[in-house]
């Protein structure tokens, strides 16, 4: 018997990344971890900087990294409206790297003009990438 | 040679304002081309909000947020966007006949009308007809962002807030294809409800982590986007206007110069035979 599904769509103020049918969806909600499968209660939630693990309707997994944004599930429909979303493929993890130092580094400054939340989610967008791009490669 | 000078400054004139009118043509065609694509890259994310808040509105909340009451009409906000420019052909006009006649509706019905405009069109064409506008944004640009717009969008929700407006409308062009342009009145406040048929039973959301905080969170992001998208929408539309109207015109003036061509021609004609028989006439005289 085939697996169940529901119908998932991923999309970010520039794009549309993901629309389809899914088996099950691994996402980084304010609160911590969620999974989603299909059947899942209505549930509204916003989302953290970190990825999205999708495994398709044929066992595909696709991962992509979001900024932040916000997660709806209905019974037959699950919404995920990112502020910035990227594909693993697009990420560049040096540029990540760059960004994590540069934000420890703001914030370890102590100087008077540092936007202390500013930095502090610069931050986590940064270690949110890196995680996503390790997750990556250690499936590869 | 009666009047031939005349024809051919004429013809001069008309030749400078076709060239004008083409040159526009091609501005407006490459401005769409990359209009159309910031429509195309945000209009994903404007709809599957839109679909996510008509949920909303039919599930039966724990928290009743302010936007999902429906009030009795007695005031209606209307956000009109409009060009900055002319020269797009009706596009403006259409849009507004448009926005008076169900403005006229609510007004029969006895509720008073407000407007917040966008685009300097719209803002001389309401001040001039008098109405009330609450606020005016212009001068966007050809990327505009939606920083810009949060301050009129924030007036009007305010307004909405305190109860000073009951119901709420973004109205622009939607773009449907470059020759067809649709003037449209999309419903902002209350929240328009799904046709959804498959979550018609009471249902209420999970919250993580409240309510409140996220619903706030969201409709403030829904708003912005949907009036976002309106202005995208009527950017690629004005362009393409202005491309269908332009062409339109380059097509008329030369026409016109064919006409004035033939006109000129004759009247040389005529000239020359007067002329030849004044000659004729003269030499017999001789």
């Amino acid at each position: 018997m085939a697996a169940m599904t529901v119908h998932l769509n991923v999309v970010s103020a520039e794009e549309e990344l993901f629309s389809g049918r899914i088996e099950s969806l691994q996402i980084t909600g304010s609160e911590g971890e969620l999974g989603i499968m299909p059947g899942h209660a209505p549930l509204l939630t916003s989302l953290k900087p970190g990825m999205a693990r999708i495994v398709k309707q044929h066992g595909e997994e696709e991962v992509i990294y979001l900024s932040g944004g916000m997660l709806e599930v209905q019974p037959n429909n699950v919404t995920v409206l990112a502020d910035i979303a990227t594909r693993v493929a697009d990420l560049d993890e040096q540029a990540a790297e760059q960004a994590k130092q540069r934000a420890e580094e703001h914030l370890n400054a102590h100087s008077g003009d540092v936007n202390y939340a500013e930095a502090a989610s610069e931050l986590a967008r940064a270690v949110a990438q890196l995680r996503v791009i390790q997750a990556a490669k250690k499936k590869l | 040679m009666s009047g031939a000078k005349e024809i051919k400054s004429k013809i001069g004139s008309v030749q400078n304002t076709q060239k004008i009118t083409s040159a526009m043509e091609m501005v407006a065609a490459s401005k769409m081309r990359r209009a159309q694509d910031a429509m195309a890259a945000s209009r994903p994310y404007a709809e599957n909000m839109r679909n996510v808040i008509g949920h909303i509105a039919l599930g039966n909340l724990e928290y009743r947020h302010p936007y999902l009451e429906e009030r009795e009409v007695k005031r209606v906000g209307y956000i009109v966007v409009s060009t900055d420019r002319g020269l797009c052909g009706g596009l403006n006009i259409n849009l507004f006949k448009q926005v008076l006649a169900d403005a006229g509706k609510h007004q029969t019905a006895g509720a008073e009308v407000e407007f917040a405009v966008v685009g300097s069109k719209a803002t001389a064409f309401f001040n001039n007809m008098g109405a009330n506008v609450k606020a005016q944004i212009s001068g966007l640009g050809d990327h505009p962002s939606v920083t810009d717009l949060i301050g009129s969008v924030r007036v009007m929700l305010d307004a909405y807030d305190n109860g000073e407006i009951d119901k709420l409308y973004v109205v622009y062009n939607k773009f449907v294809n470059t020759m067809t342009q649709q003037p449209t009145i999309d419903q902002l406040l209350p929240l328009p409800k799904s046709d959804d048929d498959e979550i018609k039973h009471r249902w209420d959301y999970m919250y993580e982590p409240d309510a409140q905080v996220l619903l706030d969170q969201l409709l403030v992001r829904y708003t912005e986007s949907q009036v976002y998208q309106g202005v995208v929408e009527n950017l690629a539309c004005e362009q393409a206007a202005r491309m269908v109207a332009m062409k339109a015109a380059t097509d008329n003036a030369g026409d016109l110069i064919d006409d004035l061509q033939l006109v000129y021609n004759k009247a040389r004609q005529a000239s020359i035979t007067q002329e030849l028989s004044e000659i004729c006439a003269g030499a017999a005289a001789v």
